[in-house]
């Protein structure tokens, strides 16, 4: 798990993520359809599309939450399915809900991820202090973090899925229902863990500016298949001079951001935005 | 990766955390004082005036105090899931379930934090059973045996109570449910009359109670004079192996709480 290791399997496979035909149905709706993806390491890829399209169980196929129907996926170099738990050591995962322990302090709630990731006894608490400083967070370190505000908590998410140092961070829409100074401090972090860590970075957005700020490469779904996918600049200029990301968007999600997601959608975005705005 | 002590430490892990969160908020745990107290203090001393129930030559009182502990910690722990359908609703277990923790780890590692949760409502019946002059066993090795009975109790009926959390998803659900299940299993069980003294198919339904064998040691160790219809080695047998096939179930159980 160390850094060289991850260089080694880099130059082994050279894929970060890939997926062959990738597809979950729930009975006899389909969620995903066979997606085809191949994503580089070292990037940071966002995966775009409307409610509903099919992105968090892209996510959670990919992070070994869900098994897909049909079609396979490596991951890290390990197939989600054979290999899982060999996956699991190699990512690192900041669900869209709220994944940090309210009840606990910042340093309570890294303590348990570095033991759950099986850190040694040793390096637990340099990792930890580490952690908290990279995030910014050493000062609040022994406060509940009920006591955070919403982008201290996503830090403090950040700062737990970084500290077994994975290949590969999975991120849930990461900015949902922050205030725009803490969306800013959010990317910086994550613009940090790609540059200096090396980490590659695959997130799901609604967020525009944040495509355009983050992302190397973004795939659009659109009704669980791969509509498109290619940089930002590219899929801009496919479609014309002055086009924007949303542009994009709305082209290739078929015109319909208000489509799909319903009821149980919209209350789980609502209720993470409550907790952490 | 996964030896035995790579399991130790992530469900030790998690159990810190759960005791944790305990100690900072531990209203929850007193305010179950208030039943047992009542059920002692009321319901046993009219029904000592009965005479009508063997109980050997124990009292009546004396003969209950280990069936309302048993009660007790059964419903404490029936309703311990409630917290993992919280976790699953804010998004906690998403983050638990990617670690390389095995699951069978984590469901073991709750189980643990509900044992020591059982302790306290061992201390609250003692104190109560103290209060009222019960005759009690008070050699360390028998207390020793009620409070090791109290935890593996918990851990039973609290690893339950997670599956049952993990195959109906919802708080609702679950309170209803958990409701629906306390007294059968509390009325199906010699908690408060002896198996002889039930009619055929309830003791039938007794015998495949764990509860009945939770109460059947904790009479033994727990009053001066209480005798059992098992033998300690019995009834520990059966708690454990129950305890075992439900940390098996809820560890496959688990993943599925976010599907």
């Amino acid at each position: 798990m160390t850094d060289s290791g991850n260089d080694a399997q880099h130059a082994a496979d050279g894929r970060a993520i890939e997926t062959v035909q990738l597809t979950r149905r729930f009975g006899e709706f389909t969620a995903v359809d066979r997606v085809n993806l191949a994503v580089p390491y070292g990037g940071i890829i966002g995966l775009l599309g409307p409610n509903g399209a099919g992105k968090s169980t892209v996510i959670k196929m990919l992070t070994t939450l869900l098994k897909p129907s049909d079609g396979t996926a490596r991951v890290a170099g390990f197939d989600i399915v054979q290999a899982p738990a060999e996956v699991r050591k190699r990512i690192g995962y900041v669900p869209q809900l709220l994944s940090a322990d309210g009840a606990l302090t910042g340093l309570e709630n890294l303590t348990l991820s570095a033991k759950l990731y099986g850190i040694p006894r040793a390096e637990r608490k340099p990792r930890v202090a580490e952690a908290l400083r990279y995030m910014g967070l050493t000062d609040s370190a022994h406060q509940l973090v009920k006591k955070y505000s919403g982008g201290m908590i996503r830090r403090l998410e950040l700062a737990q899925a970084m500290l077994h140092r994975p290949a590969i961070l999975f991120l849930d829409e990461p900015t949902i229902g922050l205030d725009p100074v803490a969306c800013l401090s959010v990317w910086d972090r994550l613009r940090a863990l790609n540059r200096e860590h090396g980490m590659t970075i695959l997130m799901t957005t609604h967020v525009m500016d944040e495509v355009d700020e983050l992302c190397d490469v973004v795939a659009i779904l659109h009704q669980g298949a791969l509509a498109a996918s290619g940089s930002p600049a590219q899929l801009k200029a496919a479609l014309g001079e002055a086009a924007t990301m949303t542009d994009v968007f709305a082209h290739f999600s078929g015109g319909s951001i208000e489509a799909g997601g319903g009821y149980r959608d919209a209350r789980q975005t609502r209720m993470t935005a409550r907790r952490l705005g | 990766m996964n030896s035995p002590m790579d399991f130790l430490a992530k469900s030790l892990a998690i159990a810190e955390m759960e005791l944790r969160k305990l100690f900072r908020d531990p209203m929850e745990v007193f305010s179950r004082a208030v039943q047992p107290v009542l059920w002692l203090a009321v319901f046993g001393q009219v029904f000592s005036q009965v005479r009508g129930i063997p109980t050997g030559n124990i009292s009546y009182l004396a003969f209950m105090t280990p069936g309302i502990l048993a009660q007790s910690v059964l419903f404490t722990a029936i309703f311990y899931g409630i917290a993992v359908i919280w976790e699953r609703d804010l998004g906690v277990i998403h983050k638990l379930l990617v670690s390389p923790s095995p699951r069978s780890a984590l469901v073991f590692g709750k189980a643990i934090a509900a044992g020591f949760r059982g302790l306290v409502q061992a201390a609250i019946i003692y104190l109560i059973a103290f209060a009222m002059h019960i005759p009690i066993r008070s050699n360390p090795s028998a207390v020793f045996g009620v409070l090791t009975s109290v935890m593996l109790g918990s851990a039973v009926f609290s690893t339950f109570s997670l599956i049952i959390a993990c195959i109906v998803k919802t708080r609702e659900r679950f309170m209803g449910i958990g409701q629906v299940l306390t007294m059968p299993l509390f009325f199906a069980s010699n908690a408060i009359y002896p198996l002889s003294l039930m009619p055929e198919w309830l003791r039938a339904v007794a015998r495949v109670n764990p509860l009945t064998y939770l109460v059947d040691a904790l009479r033994m160790l727990m009053i001066e004079g209480g005798q059992g219809a098992h033998s300690l080695v019995v009834n520990f047998t059966v708690l454990g192996v129950v305890f075992v096939l439900f940390v098996a179930v809820a560890a496959r159980l688990y993943p599925t709480l976010i599907e």
